[in-house]
């Protein structure tokens, strides 16, 4: 069994009110950083290691570092809590039943950045979890942890709660900040960034949800023990929230030294495929990243066992390999069509797309079209070619990375199930109601290491 | 006249002041979600036009929020509004037959609304639910693992709550 660092106490009873958290230990981060410099703050979180967790995985310490600081300009923390990334519930959960780990890393960071009036922004049809933050909230302040001088420390810490209002672009940071300011969720170019230009204008950070509750440990057992946990520059532990055709799905706390076939077989985490299924496919980041069939999920093109961290799962570059992402982890057994599963993820960024950039904007309609159209047998050959050009001539030619990830999954499922595609076309009437079946992508007959 | 009641005017007080001075645009979504919830369940021009003047911005500013956003409704809805999350985890999990369901069960079209003014059915993406599709939201909260038996359930619910 992994070391669990942030849901380690998600089990206990009364662990979402102040009581119960402050009496297992909770608060104890702030406590200690209160006694230290803010740089030195940012120092051990630059010493963990620890990536952004909300899907670019880029380091938090150096985000943090780069922060501009002019004289008499307030700065700002953003908590990222827009979580909309298909097959991605870890940062609700967190939410949901320890709120309070949330609120002490953000007043940790507040600390470490100089943020005195910190935000959530929280996807609107989270109503309920929003709910759960404003009491955590209420009963932080009446504690002394938040308003003016917080603890007797000299320093005064604010934390507000954001809803959206149902946008997924709202995930992407610079969307969130207009969004924040009552504006459409229109991305803004970079530069500048948000760390010099953000909020208001004012140098901010945004930061995921699951990225800000690190923290807590960080400072708690010190960055270098956080970035002992894991392999390499996978350091520390990640929420997966695993869903799709398995037995048992939510969210798990790995320490990312396990594997992929460890993750889905084994009874610990998602426990197998039902039914006696077996395993067809599986975007193991969220639904912007890479599909891979069962084979070249479990191993890699090299022949080395697929690990769940950052480097196993981008091992191969987009040929052979996938990515990390936010680890929302969706599995598709043996009767799952990929054509449709495609058809379903090209609608969402259609409908998601801001519309500001015309690759973006149109090129989403048309993939979602031409998926439909083979999808319910009436795709031609030169419908994939087509399907192929088009995602190519987004990606990466839009003003945030909305475009990238609506192109990926179209160009990973082609890439991998071309023939699935073909099969569809040629098959108009069988396609209708039939699956296509495991063909050669599967790694049919499964026998767990352990049994 | 348009007009939030007190307890809502004390609310919106509260959200302004959580920006600093001159930034209360920021509360334009906030209170957008408190009038849709206290004028009807939908944004009528007139309610965008009273939220405008109420934070000091135009009304296009408001408009062109209200339209970006897929939780404002700008058509009048149903009491009870079914959003039946349609993306690919709850696909794999079935949320095509549920959607299927809900039409035949109350006799309505994807975006249509029961004669009675009692249901609107809405398909919607990706609600951040996956581990526990197929699944739809009702109001605040989420139902979900749903099955043909839930869905019985919850429009006898709703039924009974009306009358």
């Amino acid at each position: 069994m992994g070391k669990k660092l942030l849901l380690d106490k998600a089990h206990i009873p009364g662990i979402r009110y102040y009581e119960t958290y402050r009496k297992e230990g909770g608060y104890r981060s702030v406590e200690k950083a209160l006694k230290m410099t803010p740089e030195a703050v940012v120092e051990e979180v630059k010493k963990s290691g620890l990536r952004g967790r909300g899907g670019a995985g880029f380091p938090t310490g150096m985000k943090w570092s780069f922060l501009a600081k002019p004289e008499g300009v307030p700065r700002y923390l953003v908590c990222n809590a827009d979580e909309s990334e298909p097959g991605t519930f870890k940062d609700r959960y967190l939410m949901e039943f320890i709120p309070h780990i949330l609120i002490e890393g953000m007043i940790v960071s507040s600390f470490a950045l100089g943020s005195n009036t910190s935000y959530i922004y929280i996807r609107g049809e989270y109503d309920w979890v929003a709910d759960i933050l404003e009491e955590a909230i209420i009963e932080a302040r009446q504690k002394g942890w938040l308003g003016k001088n917080i603890q007797g420390s000299g320093f005064d810490c604010n934390i507000h709660v954001q809803r959206g209002a149902g946008a997924y672009i709202c995930g992407e940071e610079t969307a969130l900040l207009e969004s924040l300011e009552g504006k459409r969720g229109n991305p803004r170019i970079k530069p500048p960034f948000p760390a010099v230009k953000g909020l208001w204008g004012c140098p901010t950070v945004v930061n995921n949800v699951e990225t800000l509750a690190a923290v807590v440990p960080i400072i708690n057992d010190g960055g270098e023990a956080y970035a002992q946990i894991g392999v390499g520059k996978s350091t520390g532990t990640k929420l997966i929230s695993a869903c799709g055709n398995i037995n048992k799905p939510g969210v798990y706390e790995i320490d990312m030294t396990i594997s992929v076939e460890e993750f889905i077989f084994s009874d610990e985490y998602c426990g197998g495929i039902p039914n006696g299924k077996r395993l067809k496919a599986c975007i193991p980041g969220g639904s912007s990243v890479p599909i891979l069939p069962a084979n070249l999920l479990l191993t890699t093109a090299k022949g080395e066992k697929r690990l769940m961290n950052y480097e196993s799962l981008s091992d191969g570059g987009f040929a052979t390999g996938t990515m990390m992402g936010s680890g929302g982890f969706i599995v598709l057994d043996e009767d799952q069509c990929i054509v449709k599963h495609t058809y379903t993820l090209a609608r969402f960024y259609r409908h998601e797309s801001c519309g500001q950039c015309s690759p973006c904007r149109e090129g989403t309609g048309w993939m979602e079209k031409i998926l439909k159209k083979i999808d319910s047998g009436k795709g031609e050959m030169s419908d994939i070619d087509l399907l192929w050009d088009i995602q190519r001539k987004i990606e990466g030619n839009t003003i945030c990375p909305l475009g990238d990830a609506a192109a990926w999954p179209v160009a990973a499922a082609i890439r991998h199930f071309r023939d699935e595609f073909e099969w569809h076309v040629r098959n108009p009437e069988l396609c209708l109601n039939q699956n296509y079946g495991l063909a050669h992508y599967a790694d049919p007959i499964y026998v767990p290491e352990k049994v | 006249m348009i007009q939030f009641s007190e307890q809502s005017l004390a609310k919106v007080n509260e959200i302004v002041a959580r920006y600093p001075e001159g930034k209360q645009k920021s509360a334009l979504l906030p209170v957008l979600h408190l009038a849709q919830l206290e004028f009807g369940g939908w944004l009528d021009v007139p309610v965008m036009d009273y939220v405008a003047g109420l934070l000091k911005i135009e009304p296009i500013e408001v408009y062109e929020v209200a339209s970006f956003y897929s939780m404002y409704n700008l058509k009048p809805v149903g009491k009870y509004v079914f959003e039946v999350c349609q993306t690919g985890p709850c696909m794999l999990n079935g949320s095509d037959d549920i959607i299927d369901y809900i039409r035949q069960k109350l006799n309505i079209g994807v975006g249509e609304t029961t004669a009675d003014g009692m249901f609107t059915l809405k398909t919607v993406e990706c609600l951040g639910a996956c581990g526990y599709a197929p699944m739809m939201q009702l109001g605040k909260h989420y139902r979900e693992h749903l099955t043909r038996e839930k869905v019985d359930a919850i429009i006898d619910e709703c039924r009974a709550k009306a009358n």
